[in-house]
């Protein structure tokens, strides 16, 4: 089949197209609205069925996606950003209703101050939420990625939502030659939803959501989720492997890079990761062995293979694309506490931020952090939290400073 | 035109489908009218609920519905409605359930849910014409927490978070005109208190397709400081004082379905609350008390009768 040329927006779109999704509650906001526009188009055109509807708000898309999924039927949506963070009180809900579906978040960074490109705080905003985490780095990646979610939220050992991530612009905005698998091997793959017990019909009355009282009840449900969450990394292994039958794609839970002979590796996610890749070729033609670990699933965290990859390596460079502010990158200490006390566990962890609010991450940058991590794993002196910025980026925010002081003084306020 | 074929007391029906030992205070008159109303709608429902004092009603494993329910969040019941009426529509036209299998999809929420952080979502699911029924309990204050102030609150209300010698100092917002703005199927006020108006118009909703809302006043023992046995009571001065005016928005026209006549002075209600008694105790509020009726003599004067 001849690869098609298309952006990650409509990646994700062929994806729910695909796997027969019935139901899109839908929100428009940039960089996400190109997905939503080609379901409209689909389902208002006859190419797909299924029913869209447009809510007022993330808060009710998202009520309304969990709604419709625990009443048995597929469901599809999207956002970014600050309406992922809109509507996190049901992101949180839902997850508890158990009532499985996927949702697509395309990264965006979160104001103040506001900005259109990616970063990852906002889908980390979700981390603890319920939802599981597939993180994409390919166009194809998310095509496929979307399928795979459906039988892995599916699941009866899991029945959870999804969140399939693929950075804003990046990914949505930038076309690669994608292969669309036929929809007769997808409806193979993927079998339509049986939704069990978790519906509403009039002959078996069902009360879903209540209230508890009291911890014990309460802890039991939330560990049953949690419990459940973890039974996706198997049932990820399962499905991957059977969709690279099927398709010839094989996804990992965590992708590793050239790690093997190994000394230094980089940990990253999303798309920025194929930057890290080139950059390991580069180094490599160096003659360095360095290597990259992307981890495609981050809830549930692949803490076992992420050991298994990451035993006996010098040092790992952890280049978080967010930050938790007061306390540094999260995969950073995600990381750490995946290692921590695990035989042969790389010594050395540094720590990198960048590429906020779609700041590029340049070769350079990433030889640096690969010459900084060397350094550090020789001395056994790990060096502080780096914040990546170069001195023409400062040298640039100045001048606006300058501007910004300028017209204040010309509007007479000094 | 529904037709409506409950008439007097004698029609009513008494199948008490709605359990009872649920942990509602005694004398609620939002329970009150939700028994009634479940008479009505039966069990081929799905109630959707959101934050506030009937969230629980269903407390794992129990549940007083012998239909099914759904809890959201505070500000999104009609969009919870939304996506389980779509969900069964789907599930209709593609032949996966039978029309034995589709429910009746009900939102349920209290006033501060409905006035405040729900109007949104309730706007949006009229505009795009959903079809649903609305079940607002009004008992005029965030009543599950202690019955602060909503904007459902009564001028001169005494609540937790007004309690100036002059009580709430706003206005009762004007759900019932705000939601008939926006054109939907139907919209009614209704009380507990008056079965028979309250029965007739469920019976109409029901009939009904597309939105429609019915917001029953719900006199709340503990939140307006009154014996629980005197619910119906009070329930009764608020129809006959006029303060609480019983009306349906029906194919575009605004109907009263019952005018008080003669009409009692609405300080005959006020006294029989504690909320109000710092307009009667240590000395009389005339002021406060004249504003009060006066805006409820406006109210009346601008309905032709």
């Amino acid at each position: 089949m001849q690869p098609k040329l298309l952006t990650g927006n409509a990646a994700a779109a062929w994806g729910a197209r695909l796997a027969r999704v019935d139901y899109v509650p839908a929100f428009p906001i940039t960089p996400q609205t190109e997905i939503i526009e080609t379901l409209g188009r689909w389902i208002e055109g006859g190419q797909m069925p299924g029913r869209m509807v447009t809510l007022e708000s993330e808060h009710s898309m998202i009520t309304a996606a969990g709604a419709a999924a625990a009443t048995g039927v597929r469901v599809f949506t999207a956002t970014s950003s600050q309406g992922l963070l809109y509507g996190m009180e049901m992101i949180y809900t839902v997850a508890g209703w158990r009532a499985p579906f996927v949702l697509i978040n395309v990264s965006r960074g979160l104001a103040s101050p506001i900005t259109l490109e990616p970063d990852h705080n906002d889908v980390l905003a979700a981390r603890d939420s319920g939802f599981l985490q597939i993180h994409c780095a390919t166009c194809q990646e998310v095509l496929d990625s979307v399928i795979m979610a459906y039988r892995i939220a599916e699941d009866p050992r899991v029945r959870l939502p999804i969140i399939v991530n693929l950075d804003g612009f990046y990914l949505s905005f930038t076309r690669e030659p994608v292969e669309i698998p036929e929809p007769k091997s997808v409806a193979d793959f993927l079998p339509a939803y049986d939704p069990e017990s978790t519906r509403f019909r009039a002959s078996s009355p069902n009360s879903q959501a209540v209230a508890v009282l009291g911890g014990a009840p309460y802890s039991y449900f939330r560990y049953e989720s949690h419990l459940a969450s973890l039974n996706a990394l198997d049932v990820h292994a399962e499905v991957a492997g059977a969709f690279a039958q099927q398709f010839g794609r094989h996804y990992e839970a965590v992708e590793a890079y050239r790690c093997e002979d190994a000394e230094i590796v980089f940990l990253m996610i999303g798309s920025f990761a194929t930057k890290a890749k080139a950059a390991v070729d580069r180094l490599r033609d160096a003659g360095e062995p360095v290597g990259l670990v992307r981890p495609r699933l981050l809830r549930p965290l692949p803490a076992k293979e992420l050991a298994q990859i990451l035993a006996g390596k010098q040092a790992v460079a952890v280049i978080d694309q967010n930050i938790s502010v007061g306390m540094g990158g999260m995969l950073h200490a995600e990381l750490a506490s995946a290692l921590y006390g695990k035989a042969n566990a790389p010594p050395i962890l540094t720590s990198f931020i960048g590429g906020l609010g779609g700041r590029d991450i340049s070769p350079e940058e990433f030889y640096e952090i690969a010459a900084i991590t060397r350094k550090a794993a020789q001395s056994g002196v790990i060096p502080p939290a780096r914040l990546l910025y170069t001195q023409e980026e400062y040298r640039e925010v100045q001048k606006l400073q300058a501007i910004a002081h300028a017209e204040r003084h010309e509007m007479g306020a000094e | 035109m529904a037709k409506t074929l409950i008439r007097r007391m004698k029609d009513l029906p008494s199948t008490h489908l709605f359990g009872s030992g649920t942990p509602m205070c005694a004398g609620c008159g939002g329970l009150e009218s939700l028994h009634q109303i479940y008479e009505i709608l039966g069990p081929r429902t799905v109630f959707v609920n959101a934050a506030g004092c009937m969230t629980l009603l269903a407390i794992y494993p129990f549940t007083p519905f012998r239909g099914s329910w759904l809890y959201t969040a505070m500000a999104s019941a009609p969009a919870g409605a939304q996506g389980i009426r779509d969900a069964l529509d789907i599930l209709l036209a593609q032949q996966r359930i039978g029309a034995d299998e589709d429910l009746n999809v009900v939102v349920l929420t209290g006033d501060g849910s409905a006035n405040g952080m729900g109007l949104s979502a309730t706007s949006a699911a009229m505009e795009r014409g959903l079809d649903f029924l609305y079940i607002c309990y009004d008992n005029e204050g965030y009543g599950n927490t202690g019955q602060q102030f909503s904007a459902a609150t009564p001028h001169g209300a005494r609540t937790a978070t007004s309690t100036g010698p002059h009580g709430f100092g706003g206005n009762k917002k004007d759900l019932f005109s705000i939601w008939a703005a926006h054109k939907p199927a139907y919209v009614a006020t209704a009380i507990g208190a008056e079965p028979v108006d309250l029965a007739r118009k469920v019976e109409t909703a029901k009939q009904l397709k597309g939105p429609r809302l019915i917001i029953t006043l719900a006199p709340c023992p503990p939140g307006w400081d009154f014996d629980p046995r005197d619910a119906a009571d009070i329930g009764k001065l608020a129809v006959k004082t006029g303060i609480w005016p019983l009306k349906e928005y029906i194919d575009g026209k605004v109907v009263h379905s019952k005018i008080p006549h003669p009409r009692l002075p609405v300080e005959e209600y006020l006294k029989t609350q504690g909320r109000f008694n710092h307009l009667f105790q240590p000395q009389r509020d005339e002021a406060l008390l004249a504003e009060i009726q006066d805006s409820v003599d406006r109210y009346w004067d601008g309905i032709a009768v």
